[in-house]
């Protein structure tokens, strides 16, 4: 049932954003639309989603639902000459309105209600979040029971907390925290997910009530900065966070070991050589222009044995995994649709650069490659690790590093 | 139509079930308390009957403390009213009958064509909600219904029986329903507009007098089955795992 | 006769259902614990020649009137609760079925006596009847006394073989009309409703692949699909599944859907609660997956792995194909 009018969407779109005006600009220049992995799938891909509300077409856009295709990777907002907040202010308010208008993808309702009742998209008992932790040699305190001061709280998340194969990112982590001498605590059953990715959904409600949960647990606490292995996490802590009363330091784990470089580079051994490609995450590098190229190429020239290769889509042109706007949660969806897998597209990129090893550093991107690995038929060819993983083999050996 | 829909809070299967040890029953300081899953459904039926005949849509449920979320969302989803009935001294556990009870003295003020709620409920134990306020109240029971249809001063509820097989069954109103499943899945209610209604719309309360009789029915011991017999498990990787039962199917004359 | 054990059979389109073999098994055990008598309920319209099945019983009662043809649950009620009345058993078993649990707690009303549902098993102790009910999903089991005088209970299926119950012997039947309706009906059965036919049937299946809530998203369907044509066989679903739509009604496997018993269940992201176990729990090598070690379903499955479920399916398939290429040569 359409909701309101062309001209009330738009100055939803307006006031979204600060520079939310800028859509008055738009050029209908159509890069938005050329550079979106999936606008291809799209009935109104950002640039006929623009002409479509200039010619008061809003019914036949609530008629679609190609908006879920959308995996809110910043890619058009980055390459708009006139920067209209196009992933931010336009895109995630409509998926709002298709929210509110009851419009969602069964898949995607899951994925929220769970979110909704256990802080989590998965539905895992919010008890059992540190449970990752249990039995591992490393103590990882939970800092409702550790009582004290630690030096970083870090933000763990929900793929690494409750993933099977992202759960060794996480033990990487910890052990390389650990012979790093640092002081660190996590939340444990008091953390709920950083809510970024379900607020691109266009659950702004959503996230709202989990950041507030997370920054009431954060601020009992006494710690320096925040790190974090989720880009998302750190997107959110970073930009949204201060409003809700947030803003201690966040950094991604990528920046702060280049920081201390000094504490675990020596604990490196000689590694076998191996050509290395990285991916850049969307929410480290174009979202919110957070620009962290170069910290995560740093460490991954560091190990020795690592010759790397560069991707031909790299840096701010990097193809998006899929995972964010609720893709990780839509994948039968976005199949039936497009029937095309960003994944698949950036497996094959990552072997036809030469890579034996494609290199991540976003919770997401670990599982959802190697399934492209498998379904493209690359098993053999290439392997996906985290930096942490690569990092951590490098101090530990193949087999203790997580 | 006017229809009330009854929802029981239930412990959430999710987390891990305990027994205490001194009362040997569960423990329920460990459970999380949610809506039961069929009265969901039956909210969802209550509302898409809302929208095709008009009408109103009222949420009751007894407190356990936290049923707030649950009436505010109903409200968001569409429910015209909420009510929790507060009744001092109830003890929490599987108690049908005293919910059932409960609840007819509430439907007593409430005028309704239909009362709608979920056919069984996890928990069930001394009976079943919806027939025992439908007998409470001398009013007409049918129970595992997916499907609702208003006609001339009568529904049409479907029961399903198993393998599929359905039979329309006609039923004059006021009636009680235990629904099954609703017609579609229950909606999602964006998060903005839960908040909306915490912040601008009402929850009814009210209280029982007193904690009626219970069942009679008496519980001497829960726990965890242990099964003598246990699947026999293999270990290892996804890999080593796939291996050992192609292997077994192979072996058991299953495949090829 | 008051204190009896009374057994509500249950028809369905002129067919004892299995179930009602299994409460007579229960009944028989009461029975004989309590040194009574087990009566067997029989209500329909033309179903006396159905007594000749019921030989596990000492007598049975047949109601019949063509009001009770087909089940209605208000005709029924008022039946069984007229003749259970003047007579109040010691225990009534009802079947845990869409028809049993809609008439329980209406005659327990009428018999003011309390009710005790999702009995899987009963024992006798110190002369009293007891009840062991498996409750929360399967997790829990609660167990306790049947109050005296008079205590009515629902019987799930699992703790009697039902062939322990089927007895080829007529008893001593009587047939009486139901008592006179109290008010007019409110309650009439209109039609049956077929399930949509042209799908395979699945309880004719040698392998059924079976998914559950733990494959999470309506993609992993396909992958299922892939593991079925693999192994030759066909994919089924739970309740969750079917409710979402990713499966017709006509796989559902389950106290609603079909009971199956082929020679495989592969049962994937099925946590095994007992409305599903009910449909495949006799299945020849039941094989589980499901991440949960604690999940009910490992306690009757034969063989299990706590592994991803999405991870599982596409390696497993490439590895059956391997296997089947290899017996080829």
């Amino acid at each position: 049932m359409p909701v309101g009018t062309s001209v009330e969407f738009l100055e939803k779109v307006v006031a979204a954003t600060p520079d939310g005006g800028h859509i008055r600009k738009c050029l209908q220049c159509g890069t938005c639309s050329g550079i979106c992995p999936y606008g291809f799938a799209m009935d109104y891909p950002p640039r006929s989603l623009i002409a479509a509300l200039r010619a008061d077409d809003w019914h036949g856009v609530l008629e679609s639902d190609t908006i879920w295709l959308c995996m809110s990777c910043f890619a058009c907002a980055s390459v708009c000459p006139v920067k209209i907040p196009l992933t931010r202010g336009l895109l995630s308010t409509l998926k709002t309105e298709m929210l509110v208008g009851g419009s969602i993808p069964q898949e995607l309702q899951t994925a929220l209600s769970n979110s909704r009742r256990y802080g989590n998209p998965m539905g895992e008992s919010p008890r059992k979040r540190a449970d990752w932790a249990k039995g591992f040699p490393i103590p990882v305190p939970v800092m409702a029971e550790h009582r004290q001061p630690v030096d970083v709280l870090w933000f763990v998340g929900d793929y690494p907390s409750y993933h099977p194969r992202v759960q060794h990112v996480a033990r990487a982590l910890a052990k390389i925290l650990f012979v790093m001498g640092v002081k660190f605590g996590i939340l444990g059953p008091e953390e709920n997910s950083d809510g970024d990715t379900q607020a691109f959904t266009g659950e702004w409600g959503l996230f709202e009530l989990l950041a507030r949960k997370n920054v009431k647990a954060m601020t009992k606490y006494s710690f320096r900065e925040v790190i974090t292995g989720d880009p998302h996490a750190f997107n959110a802590i970073k930009h949204e966070y201060p409003r809700l009363g947030f803003d201690r330091p966040v950094k991604h784990y990528t920046q702060f070991l280049l920081e201390h470089m000094d504490r675990w580079k020596p604990l490196l051994g000689q590694g076998p050589a191996m050509r290395v490609t990285y991916h850049d995450p969307c929410y480290l590098g174009r979202a919110n222009e957070n620009n962290i190229y170069e910290e995560p190429r740093q460490l991954l020239q560091a190990i020795p044995g690592v010759e790397f290769v560069e991707m031909s889509h790299n840096r701010a042109l990097s193809l998006c995994c899929g995972g964010g706007g609720g893709g990780m949660w839509l994948d039968g969806f976005s199949w039936e649709k497009a029937h095309a897998r960003t994944t698949e597209w950036r497996v094959r990129e990552a072997v036809a650069a030469g890579a034996e090893v494609l290199a991540v550093a976003c919770p997401y991107e670990t599982p959802r490659f190697e399934d492209a690995i498998k379904s493209t038929g690359l098993e053999g060819k290439l392997v996906v690790k985290d930096i942490v993983e690569l990092i951590a083999e490098a101090i530990f050996g193949r087999e203790r590093a997580t | 139509m006017n229809i009330v829909v009854l929802v029981k809070s239930v412990p959430d299967l999710v987390e891990d079930l305990e027994i205490d040890a001194t009362t040997g029953l569960l423990d329920r300081s460990f459970l999380r308390l949610i809506p039961g899953e069929l009265d969901d459904h039956a909210l969802e039926e209550a509302l898409i009957l809302k929208e095709r005949h008009g009408g109103s849509v009222t949420v009751v449920t007894v407190d356990t403390g936290d049923v707030d979320e649950t009436l505010y969302t109903a409200l968001a989803k569409g429910a015209d009213r909420a009510v929790k009935v507060v009744v001092e001294g109830l003890e929490p556990g599987p108690d049908n009958t005293r919910l059932a009870a409960i609840f007819h003295r509430v439907l007593a003020g409430i005028p309704f064509d239909l009362v709608l709620t979920g056919t069984q409920a996890v928990d069930d134990l001394d009976g079943f909600l919806g027939p025992m306020v439908a007998e409470a109240a001398g009013l007409p029971y049918v129970g595992y219904v997916t499907r609702v249809e208003s006609t001339d001063g009568k529904v049409v509820a479907r029961k399903e029986y198993p393998g599929g097989l359905c039979a329309d069954i006609e039923v004059t109103r006021p009636a009680v329903l235990g629904i099954q499943a609703a017609e579609k899945p229950p909606r999602y209610v964006v998060t903005s507009k839960v908040m909306e209604a915490m912040k601008s719309a009402t929850i009814e309360e009210e209280t029982s007098p007193e904690v009626p009789a219970g069942s009679g029915l008496a519980v001497s011991r829960m726990y965890v089955p242990e099964t003598g017999a246990h699947a026999e498990m293999i270990e290892g990787t996804v890999e080593q795992v796939a291996e050992a039962l192609a292997k077994l199917m192979r072996d058991r004359g299953v495949v090829a | 006769m008051t204190g009896e054990i009374c057994v509500v059979i249950e028809t369905i389109r002129g067919e004892v259902t299995e179930l009602s073999y299994t409460m007579l098994a229960a009944g028989r055990q009461l029975a004989n614990g309590l040194k009574t008598r087990l009566s067997a309920l029989l209500l329909g319209n033309g179903v006396r020649h159905l007594a000749g099945t019921l030989g596990a019983a000492d007598r049975v009662v047949c109601v019949e009137h063509p009001d009770l043809a087909d089940f209605n649950p208000e005709a029924y009620l008022q039946a069984i609760a007229g003749l259970l009345r003047s007579q109040p058993p010691r225990v009534g078993l009802f079947g845990h079925t869409a028809m049993g649990t809609d008439l329980v707690c209406g005659v327990a009303r009428r018999l003011a006596c309390p009710v005790a549902v999702s009995c899987r098993t009963f024992a006798v102790a110190d002369g009293e009847p007891r009840y062991a009910s498996l409750i929360c999903g399967g997790k829990i089991i609660a167990e306790g006394a049947l109050p005296a005088p008079t205590c009515l209970a629902t019987v799930m299926p699992g703790g009697y073989k039902a062939e322990e119950g089927r007895v080829q012997k007529t008893p001593p039947t009587e047939i009486v009309a139901p008592p006179p309706p109290e008010k007019p009906a409110r309650t009439r059965f209109r039609q049956y409703i077929e399930p949509p036919a042209g799908d395979v049937d699945i309880a004719r299946q040698d392998v059924l692949v079976s998914v559950g809530r733990g494959i999470q998203t309506k993609d992993a369907i396909a992958l299922a699909e892939e593991l079925a044509k693999a192994v030759g066989g066909v994919v089924a679903g739970s309740r969750p599944v079917i409710d979402q739509g990713w499966l017709p009604t006509t796989r559902l496997v389950g106290k609603s859907g079909k009971q199956v018993k082929p020679k495989l269940y592969l049962a994937l992201g099925i946590s095994g609660a007992p409305e599903h176990a009910e449909g495949m729990r006799d299945a020849e090598l039941i094989v589980a997956i499901n991440k949960d070690e604690k999940a009910p379903i490992y306690g009757f499955a034969h063989v299990g792995a706590a592994v991803d479920v999405l991870e599982l399916m596409p390696v497993l398939t490439a590895k059956v194909r391997q296997v089947c290429a290899g017996a080829a040569r």
